[in-house]
């Protein structure tokens, strides 16, 4: 095993205790949970088994291996900051939708609180 | 007999939205203009909507003593007036009129956008500079920034209004009741027309004198950037593409 590869290991198996003292201390929602788990998951069989690389370059007849890296850990990036931004603008209305009422609620609390 | 729709016994409650955003410095101003104010068959009551100003903006409406909402965080322009129109739903107010709060918007102004409301000649009143081109004109970056949107309408849903821009506004209870399911966010007043009008509701513009704002700098709204024209531009074609797919 090259040295690279224990700091692989070791990197992935503190990844993946972050992960999980972040799920039992209740501070990350089970759906971020599943998606960091699995990528903490696909991170440990690349660093345990490092022929698996190659082995799916080879299938997706990419010539330099990392570059398949790159291609995948790109998009899933890109796809959760798109859902980030759809959770976010989810969040922005629900936010001025509870603010708003927020607002009505005082002016009622005033109201009733001057006879 | 011919104004017979304006009798006594028929008394229609207007509430008049004024959003602010530090704007200590002219509410008082407003609230002096709109204390006389009358116009016939109508109650007329001011409501202040403070958007969490950093300034003194709410010791000042305490001070005034006046009928005020206070957001416990900035929600910005669009959800601020819209807060107005929860309210004159609750409150059941026959019409709502936006002002703004930094005096462009002359209150004496106020009957000419009620009558056309009280006669039932349309839903949603504009107050326009343009029609009899009297007051405040604006700059020429926002006159063209105007222009353009009221083009951009025009092509999407056939109204053209001239003043597009124009924040001042009064609505009957089936507007105000579609205000309430959607208002935009920023620089709400072109795409609300984009809105209104897919919702079937009838738009009438009719000439105000506006004024230059009193004290203060306008940062509830800043127009002079393309960031202003991309996103509205924006804001109304999605809005437009996605009524239209829904009928």
């Amino acid at each position: 095993m090259d040295k690279i590869q224990i700091l692989a290991i070791i990197a992935v198996l503190f990844f993946i205790t972050l992960i999980t003292r972040f799920i039992l201390k209740g501070k990350l929602r089970t759906e971020y949970a599943i998606i960091w788990g699995l990528m903490g998951l696909i991170f440990l069989v690349f660093s345990l088994w490092r022929q698996s690389l190659d082995l799916l370059a080879k299938f997706f007849g990419v010539y330099y291996a990392p570059s398949l890296i790159f291609i995948f850990f790109f998009f899933m990036i890109f796809i959760f900051l798109i859902h980030l931004s759809v959770v976010n603008s989810k969040q922005h209305e629900q936010i001025k939708k509870l603010a708003q009422e927020i607002a009505l609620l005082k002016n009622c609390l005033h109201n009733t609180g001057n006879g | 007999m011919l104004f017979s729709f304006l009798s006594a016994n028929i008394n229609h409650k207007v509430l008049i939205i004024i959003p602010c955003y530090n704007e200590a410095q002219n509410v008082a101003l407003l609230y002096n203009e709109l204390h006389d104010l009358k116009v016939e068959g109508c109650t007329i009551s001011p409501l202040f909507i403070n958007d969490h100003s950093s300034d003194s903006t709410k010791d000042k409406l305490m001070e005034m003593g006046v009928k005020f909402l206070d957001n416990p965080i900035n929600i910005g322009i669009g959800g601020t007036v819209q807060l107005g129109f929860m309210y004159a739903n609750e409150y059941e107010f026959d019409f709502a009129v936006q002002m703004d709060g930094d005096g462009q918007h002359p209150p004496k102004d106020l009957y000419k956008l009620i009558t056309p409301l009280l006669k039932k000649e349309a839903d949603v009143i504009i107050g326009s500079r343009f029609i009899d081109k009297k007051g405040f004109q604006s700059s020429a970056l926002r006159r063209f920034g105007i222009n353009f949107f009221s083009r951009l309408n025009k092509l999407l849903v056939g109204i053209s209004i001239k003043d597009s821009t124009s924040g001042y506004r009064a609505y009957n209870k089936k507007a105000i009741f579609e205000l309430i399911q959607y208002y935009p966010d920023e620089y709400p007043e072109p795409e609300a027309i984009v809105y209104l009008a897919h919702k079937g509701l009838k738009i009438k513009e009719v000439s105000v004198t506006m004024n230059e704002r009193v004290m203060g700098v306008s940062s509830i709204r800043r127009f002079s950037t393309i960031y202003y024209m991309i996103k509205v531009s924006l804001n109304s074609i999605f809005l437009h593409l996605k009524m239209k797919s829904n009928g």
